[in-house]
Order: C-alpha cells, then structure tokens, then sequence
C-alpha cells in the first residue's frame, strides 16, 4: 500500500510504515532456520474517531499485526508510529503510557479475563497499574464504565466472577476494561466470533456507539466479511502476510476488484434456500507457507486470471484504479 | 410422499445435575424423508449437540430421563439393547461428524486406515474396506496418496473431510454433521460445503446438519427446524425459514444475521435464554419475545400449519396468524 493512504478525518492517530514482523524458526535450539513472515510489508494510516477493519483466513497475519500495532511484538522492521512517536523508541515507561491510550479487546472473553478476580477487582486493575491513586474516582470510573457497555445496575455485577456471566457479559466486561483508561484506540481481534448470533451483533452495536460517542479510533480484526459492513468505514483485506486491497467498505462491497477479495465474497452466502441449488466456485489449493512464500504475487498459484512471466515473477505494487481504492495486482497496472 | 427414513417422536433427554434436572431435549418430533437435508439451528446451549447424541444413543452417566420413539424402517430404535443398537444403528444406519471432528483424528495412525477401521469393525471385511476407504476419499475431494500420512500433515480442511469420509465409509442411511464448518476458514467452508451437497446429489444419503451458522446451513438446507431452550419452535421448508419466518424467535434470529450482499438493519434479541434447570411453565421464549400476550404463560403445542410446516406459539392458535 501506498506509505500515505489519506485518513479520512481531523489528522493521523497511528501511522504503521513498512511493518514487518518475522518470527525466527530456530534450529536444534540455536541455529537459524529461517522465519515466518507473519507481516511483511504493510502501511497504512489511522485516523482519530476513525473505525477500519482487517478481514482475512486464519494465518494470513492479522492478528500479528494486532499486536504489533498494541506493543506486544516488536517490528522486525518498519515502524508503528503513534501520535507522531515511534514505538519502537519508547522507554518502558512510555509503553507504559502508551498501553494506558489503547485497549485490547480479545477474541475468547473467557480466556482474557482471569479467573480468580471479581469483574470489580479486573476493572481496577488497570487503574492501579497507572496509579490513579484516588479511591472514589476509581469506583466512579468503573460505575461509569459499566453503565457505558450497558452492565447495569453495576452492583449487580461488580462482586461476580467471569464464570458467573454469560459469553455477551464477559465480552461486555472486557471491552469495558479495555475502555477504562480512556484510550484513543482500540483494537478488537475477532470481538465476537465466540459468540451466539443474537448476541453477536449486540455486541458490535455496542463498540459501534461508543466508537461514535468517544471518538475512539477502532481497528477491527475479524474472518467474517458480512460483519464488518456494519462496523467500520474502511476495510482492508489481507492475504498472506500482506494488505491486497483497500477501499471504503460500500466501495469495497460494491466492486471487489482483487481475485482473492471477489472469492472471498463469492464463497460468503447470504441466508437463502436457493443456495442450495447451486455448487459454489472456489480456487483451488490452500493459502501458501508463511515460511516460504511463492515469489511474485503470493495469489498467483490460485489465481483464475494469473499473467504467465508477471504474476509469477514481480510482487504488484498498489494500484489505484479508483479513487482510495487500492489494489495490489498486476491487472489494474 | 414417501415414508420417512427416520422418525423421532417424543424424544426426552434430560440430565441430573447439582442443581437440578437438565431439560437438554424436551419434546422432540420430527421427520426426514430419503435423500433430505434437514438443519437444525439454534443458539449454543439450546440443546442441538444433546439432541444429536440422543438420536445416536451416545450418552453421559447422569442420565435422568430419556424416552420417546425414533423409528427406523418400522423398528423402533429405542427398544434394542445397546449391543444391537451398536452392531445394527450406529455407523451402519446413521453416523456421525461430532463437533470439532477434524481434531479428534487418533495422531499414531494413517488416515486411510482410521477410514478404513469402521467397515473393518462393523462387516469385518478387511480388504474391501481399504478399497472403499479410497473410494470416499475420492468421493471427499482427499487425494488418495494422503491416506499414507498422518492428521498432523494435514491441513484443517482436509481433516475435516477425512472425519466426514470416515462417517460415509459405511454408506449409511442418514449422516449427522455437529458443526461440520464452524472452525474453518471462508474458502475451505464453501469448499465443504460443495463436497456435502455433491455427496447428497450423487447418493441417497440424507443428512442432519446441526449449526448455529444461518447462512452456511442455507447452502444445504432442504427444511429447518429452530431450537429454543430444549425445544423445537418450528419446523419449515427452507424457502420459508430463510424469507418469512414464522415463530417470534425465527422472525428475530433472521433480522440478527448479518448479510454481505444486501443491505439491512440488524437487529438483535435482548435478553437471555433461560437456564435448563427449573424452567418456568408457558412458552419458553415468552420473557424475550415482542408479541408476548396473556396466552403465553401456557405452554403452546405444536401448532400444525399443513405442507410440513409446524410452529410451537400461540400466535398460529387458529392454523394462521392472528
């Protein structure tokens, strides 16, 4: 992608340049084996109050990027740059202020709240770590919090323990620990895939209105294409450790111009008897290694519309064939 | 129309538990006619999994209650003692995919043989069943030179069509597929399902696809039956299910899924559904639903609604909406 994607509001909140994060593969213990590209290559720009989502099958990389983008892997190379400062210079304690400004939803609610603390005691935990010291302030916040992700009354909450709640409750009690620091961003991975379809879109009606009301800027990382229209204003598919296409999503819904975005969509039915009736196109073969990724563009071995001595050879550079509509393949050159 | 191939009448399952008695499957009748596909949708914890394992007889210790008919070319399976019902039913009438079947492959030995081991078992052939273990795995879509490697060089989708091989290897009468593509990436899901509708076109089979997963059921769904906390609440041809709903929780659940190629406003349910231990008298689906009246605090029957089509709310009392 293009370094400057134009970001769509009042100004850049987090800029990502080049991102690469590899894994080393370690051999007997020591020696060097090579390494799992899990990010190679990405850029874009988020904006304040801006809500984009990551759409793409297990193992293309993007719950990678997640974490890079919350501090958790460190870039191989390339850089994260928050609010005009780079990650990667940050100081303990800057990531310490830096953890404080993004919240992390995780996909499993279950897994990600811990089990032998009340929702009270998990909700003051970040408050302690970042020494708001004042104890009324800090049951205010929580009472505010809870109100916020709609646990009300919260006192009816507050003394349980995770197992206590249903999948929706404990989904609601980690975005509201996410929130409670006040952050600017917010990066859910697969917020709701654990959940029941009722209880799903629930859900995120919730992030949706208060991504609205904060302001909050959300990075939305999901495998499910049919969600995200009703989340996010940009979308970007990845495919093998790489962004393929952009677009604003009714642009993207619209007019689908990479080959593995047009399968995607394709292979994603909307409920429907007639379905049935017919056999779906699919391409063949599986997404490559991560280890040893084809040369070229890396759809090319699936690709129905594949260009012999260009796909196979030279990595597509973004095209823009539309306005902010960005697409990494050689046929819109 | 024909006889059906399977017939449930009545079927109870309910568990013991510490607090109570577990009304897992509470009241279930339903048919399936040859070669048919029926979906039975609902929310994780309505009872779709108990009722699959009830049909099959594959059942915890703490069994409370488990009655009801579930006929099988006149015979009723309940009458037969497990050892019949093991050598005669299971895997040789019905099988099945259980949940999350592409990880519970046995990791020391080659696939082929794991689907190859139910005719070895069930009609001690031992040299056809390797011929036919490669047969359905051609039939699969699994190149037939995988049945040498083990389920770890593997990939998740090839996996899960070696657990549905081994579930069609003894070519039985009716399939039951738990979630078959729940864990599965988009592709891979069309994939399989492309390999079960080839399967129910090119033989008889009939299956029982149980999912929470609207729209992927839709490509295999000749007719839906909807769960709610135990029960069945309606039972449609798939054309109606999917377009016009008709149980207040049908209606509710299709506004709730979220679609890529049109537009829509979702909607959601508020509440929760209720607890199976000490359920309350009257329709199930009461306290959450938006057309609640006086009527709702008995218990409606299932409501015929004539071409196959039943509904389990007070709403239909007279054969047709009020």
């Amino acid at each position: 992608m293009p370094a400057n994607t134009p970001s769509p509001n009042n100004g850049t909140l987090l800029s990502i340049q080049n991102l690469h994060t590899w894994f080393e593969l370690r051999k007997w213990g020591f020696g060097r084996a090579g390494y799992v590209r899990a990010v190679d290559g990405v850029n874009f720009d988020l904006g304040y109050g801006e809500a984009i989502a990551f759409v793409g099958e297990s193992g293309c990389g993007k719950s990678t990027l997640a974490k890079t983008m919350l501090g958790i892997h460190r870039p191989t190379k390339g850089d994260v740059i928050f609010q005009g400062k780079k990650l990667n210079a940050f100081s303990s304690q800057e990531m310490q202020w830096y953890h404080s400004q993004v919240g992390y939803v995780q996909q499993d609610p279950y897994g990600a709240l811990p089990p032998f603390m009340n929702v009270h005691r998990i909700l003051s935990e970040p408050l302690l770590i970042n020494k708001v010291a004042d104890k009324d302030e800090r049951e205010q916040r929580i009472r505010d919090v809870m109100t916020e992700v709609k646990m009300t009354p919260p006192d009816d909450f507050l003394q349980k323990f995770p197992h206590m709640l249903s999948g929706g409750q404990q989904q609601r009690v980690v975005i509201a620990r996410s929130m409670i620091m006040r952050p600017k961003l917010i990066v859910a991975d697969e917020p709701v895939s654990m959940l029941d379809a009722s209880v799903r879109v629930e859900i995120l009606m919730l992030l949706r209105a208060l991504q609205q009301s904060h302001n909050l800027a959300v990075s939305y990382i999901t495998h499910d294409l049919s969600t995200v229209r009703y989340f996010s204003e940009r979308i970007f598919v990845m495919y093998a450790a790489r962004i393929v296409e952009t677009a604003p999503v009714d642009d993207l819904l619209r007019e689908h111009l990479h080959p593995y975005t047009q399968a995607l969509m394709l292979a994603i039915p909307d409920p429907d008897a007639k379905n049935a009736l017919t056999l779906k196109e699919v391409p063949p073969g599986e997404p490559p290694s991560l280890i040893n990724p084809p040369p070229g563009c890396r759809f090319h071995p699936r690709c129905p519309h594949v260009i012999k001595g260009l796909c196979d050879t030279q990595e597509p550079p973004a095209f823009e064939p539309r306005p902010k509509h960005f697409v990494e393949c050689w046929l819109y050159k | 129309m024909d006889k059906p191939i399977l017939n449930v009448e009545n079927l109870y399952l309910h568990f013991r538990a510490t607090k109570g008695i577990v009304q897992a499957v509470d009241d279930v009748s339903f048919d399936l006619q040859r070669n048919e596909a029926i979906v039975f949708l609902g929310e994780s914890g309505c009872g779709k999994t108990t009722l699959a394992k009830a049909i099959l007889r594959l059942l915890p210790r703490n069994v409370h209650k488990y009655t009801g008919k579930v006929y099988m070319d006149d015979t009723n399976l309940m009458e037969l003692d497990d050892e019949r019902f093991r050598r005669e039913v299971r895997w040789v009438k019905m099988s099945m995919v259980p949940q999350a079947a592409m990880n519970s492959l046995n990791p020391v030995i080659r696939v082929g043989d794991q689907v190859a081991e139910p005719t070895e078992a069930h009609f001690g052939l031992k040299k056809e069943a390797l011929a036919q273990a490669r047969e359905v795995f051609q039939r699969v879509g699994v190149p037939v030179d995988f049945m040498s490697r083990y389920a770890f060089e593997l990939s998740g989708g090839m996996r899960q069509r070696v657990a549905i091989a081994m579930a069609l290897v003894t070519s039985p009468d009716v399939v039951i597929l738990d979630e078959p593509t729940s864990a599965l990436d988009v592709l891979t899901q069309a994939n399989i399902m492309n390999v079960l509708k080839r399967i129910k076109k090119e033989t008889e089979t009939s299956f029982i696809l149980i999912t929470h997963d609207i729209s992927t059921s839709s490509e295999l769904a000749d007719r839906v039956a909807g769960m709610y906390a135990g029960q069945i609440i309606e039972l449609n041809d798939a054309e109606h299910f999917f377009s016009t709903p008709l149980h207040p929780y049908s209606q509710k659940l299709m506004a709730s899924v979220p679609t890529l190629h049109q537009t829509k406003k979702l909607e959601f349910i508020p509440g929760q559904p209720p607890s199976l231990i000490n359920l309350l008298p009257g329709c199930r689906f009461a306290p959450r639903c938006p057309s609640k009246f006086e009527k709702c605090a008995q218990d409606p029957p299932l409501i015929d609604m004539g071409e196959r089509r039943k509904v389990k709310c007070w709403l239909y009392a007279n054969g047709k909406e009020k």
